[in-house]
């Protein structure tokens, strides 16, 4: 919380003192499960990662491919961003949820291509998306991090992922309705709020909730210590003949 | 006489798990499996493998070239064509990342071998990596029905055994 509210505190000191001033918010915050929304063409990883969450405590969507997944949220149908922004946070007819996780390589719509579509749309970008992938091919992962993924988990996704993730979600759920807040009341200043909220920028860890371990720059992994972005690098080598 | 019945259900399970293990089969990702599987999803563990088998299934076409003969169980043949190596590559991909999502290793290093055989146009190679293929597959499918059918008889047995602590169970 400390990091982002150095943006936040320029725009809406007064805002900051009390976090669900913003009836918006309260729908998840509301139900404490965290509502996540999972992308697989395979139907063997939807049922694990279907169970690996429900046995995390979350609440699971699971679909077959990007574009089921935007037509659940809404993001098809609506066009730009003046439609769906001014409503999103009030409840309209797409599915709301907390996180999305998303498998790379799917035929039709790609995970890369999905996570492009929900970064792109200003009423959406705020959900963080995670990506699987069984390969664990650094460009791939490099350009998913830039994008604003989250985090790269390679596959197989093991309970201790899952886990993981869902309390990175529960702790930094607060920022995120602070920052939905802050977004819907602040609609003039939203450009330029926008652009320094934005957590697809590499420089952006000042503004958007701190990633899962302490390295300050998600989007260079170089830099991670994070045993988990790379968690089967050594394991890959005995496996390829 | 059944509760001896029980226990050595469960011992021969636990060998053959134990075995697999050793063969590398299966890698830890099967017990990652098994740990999902509670009270509350009872068969977890042979519902996402048969989905695995049934999925698989579809690599496999029913066109020329020899079955797998491993007890006669397995009826899988492989398309031998290889005309199109980019559709083979896709459903390699898939088959390889839900053959890892379930735990069955050595199925998984095939399909790595496979493609990348495939993707040299290595028409020998992929021959041979297909043949490898259909052996471990077989074998992967031979052994765990067989473990499948032994916790089946487990339960059975053990509810033989305890029938007035299932019927407690059931209260709660």
């Amino acid at each position: 919380m400390g990091s982002n509210s150095v943006v936040s505190n320029r725009r809406m000191p007064e805002k900051m003192n009390c976090f669900d001033l913003s009836p918006n918010s309260n729908s998840d915050s509301e139900a404490e499960e965290v509502h996540v929304l999972a992308v697989d063409d395979s139907l063997v990883d939807r049922k694990v990662i279907e169970r690996l969450l429900k046995i995390s405590s979350c609440k699971v969507t699971a679909v077959d491919s990007g574009w089921r997944a935007l037509k659940l949220l809404g993001l098809l149908d609506d066009e730009e961003e003046d439609k769906s922004s001014s409503s999103s946070s009030d409840g309209f007819e797409g599915l709301k949820v907390d996180l999305i996780i998303t498998d790379y390589w799917m035929p039709g719509m790609t995970g890369y291509e999905l996570l492009k579509k929900i970064k792109e749309s200003s009423s959406f970008r705020e959900i963080p998306v995670v990506i699987m992938s069984s390969e664990n091919v650094m460009t791939r992962i490099d350009r998913c991090l830039e994008e604003g993924a989250e985090e790269f988990i390679v596959k197989p996704v093991k309970l201790s992922d899952v886990t993981r993730l869902r309390d990175y979600y529960m702790a930094t759920r607060e920022i995120r309705s602070a920052e939905s807040g802050i977004n819907v009341n602040k609609r003039k200043l939203q450009e330029s709020f926008d652009v320094s909220t934005a957590s697809s920028s590499p420089s952006s860890s000042s503004a958007s909730p701190p990633p899962l371990f302490s390295s300050p720059a998600p989007c260079s992994p170089s830099s991670l210590d994070s045993p988990t972005r790379r968690p089967k690098m050594t394991s890959l080598d005995h496996i390829l003949i | 006489m059944l509760g001896w019945g029980v226990d050595r259900l469960r011992a021969d399970m636990s060998r053959l798990l134990a075995i697999l293990f050793h063969q590398g089969v299966l890698d830890e990702q099967f017990l990652q499996l098994q740990q999902l599987q509670d009270e509350s999803s009872p068969n977890f563990v042979s519902e996402v493998v048969n989905i695995y088998f049934h999925e698989s299934e579809k690599l496999f076409t029913k066109s020329q070239g020899p079955t797998c003969k491993t007890d006669g169980y397995c009826d899988c043949r492989l398309d031998r064509e290889f005309s199109d190596y980019k559709k083979m590559g896709i459903h390699l991909n898939q088959f390889m990342g839900s053959s890892s999502s379930i735990g069955a290793n050595r199925v998984r290093n095939v399909c790595v071998a496979f493609r990348a055989a495939s993707e040299q146009n290595n028409r020998a190679g992929c021959l041979r990596a297909l043949e490898l293929l259909e052996h471990e597959y077989c074998y992967l499918k031979n052994k765990l029905h067989e473990l499948f059918q032994m916790e089946q008889q487990r339960v059975l047995a053990a509810g033989a055994r305890y029938p007035l602590q299932q019927q407690q169970q059931q209260q709660h």
